[in-house]
């Protein structure tokens, strides 16, 4: 029971990690894969932390919490890389698929 | 004497607990150290600290966190479609929220929310702190993703720290 369980979590993470790829892999522009890797993935990593928390506590028999960090970490750093990326892009102009609603390429 | 001591309670708080979780033990010497860590470190850093965070309600903090787990599996879900869907049906775009708030730490929560969030990623921060600048990566209607960001995050926000 707690095997099929833990094999759904993991298998939940492998796909949503593959889709993130696969974003990063098929979108148009710069701004639309910053999404790919940022979003799809921390579910796809939080799933598999799940994973690996209750895998671990059962199998020690103590809690392993080292996991709940992970994700700390991750919620902390994802949003600031993402978001200095995406300044960073703006600066430079990088170039923005024809279809971007209100684009930004104004002259500062 | 409370504030000389224990200048950033949270911090402390927070300190002391990710020091028990990164040992994953809750032994008496591990507490004791990290109770020391928790208080010295905050004490020393305090002068790059200026302002002092003052949470209202913490009860809606945890409320707030809660709510933002629930958006952040919704958001995976509409995401992974988004992807999943040929893109030339994709209508990316950049929108401006207003903002509400004046307290630098909520503005910064706020904009961490919405990169962790449904399609969205923050991109600037207005030079006057009025404005966010965020792209969305599928916008059906400019005014309602605004709403709806505003509603869901900035109005607890708003409870928490005004």
């Amino acid at each position: 029971m707690l095997e099929i369980l833990l094999s759904i979590l993991i298998l939940l993470g492998g796909f949503f990690t593959l889709v993130g790829s696969l974003g990063l892999f098929k979108l148009p522009d710069f701004y639309m894969r910053l999404h790919g890797p940022t979003k799809a993935s921390t579910l796809g990593v939080g799933a598999v932390l799940v994973a690996s928390a209750i895998h671990f506590s059962v199998k020690t028999g103590g809690i392993s919490l080292h996991e709940v960090l992970v994700t700390l970490f991750l919620f902390i750093t994802a949003p600031v890389s993402a978001h200095l990326m995406a300044k960073a892009a703006l600066h430079i102009k990088v170039r923005q698929e024809k279809r971007t609603l209100n684009k930004s390429d104004q002259e500062e | 004497m409370r504030s000389k001591f224990f200048p950033h309670p949270f911090l402390t708080l927070a300190l002391w607990i990710i020091w028990l979780l990164l040992n994953n033990t809750v032994s008496a010497g591990h507490m004791i150290l990290g109770a020391l860590l928790a208080i010295f470190i905050p004490w020393f850093t305090a002068g790059f600290w200026e302002e002092r965070v003052s949470v209202r309600r913490p009860w809606l903090m945890v409320k707030f966190f809660a709510s933002v787990l629930w958006q952040i599996i919704i958001a995976n879900i509409e995401v992974a479609r988004l992807i999943l869907m040929p893109s030339d049906r994709l209508r990316p775009g950049f929108v401006e929220i207003p903002l509400d708030l004046t307290s630098p730490l909520a503005i910064s929560i706020l904009a961490n929310t919405i990169s962790l969030t449904p399609g969205t990623v923050t991109c600037d921060l207005s030079q006057d702190q009025k404005s966010l600048l965020i792209h969305a990566l599928h916008i059906d209607d400019a005014q309602s993703t605004i709403d709806e960001i505003k509603q869901l995050f900035e109005k607890p926000l708003k409870e928490i720290f005004n």
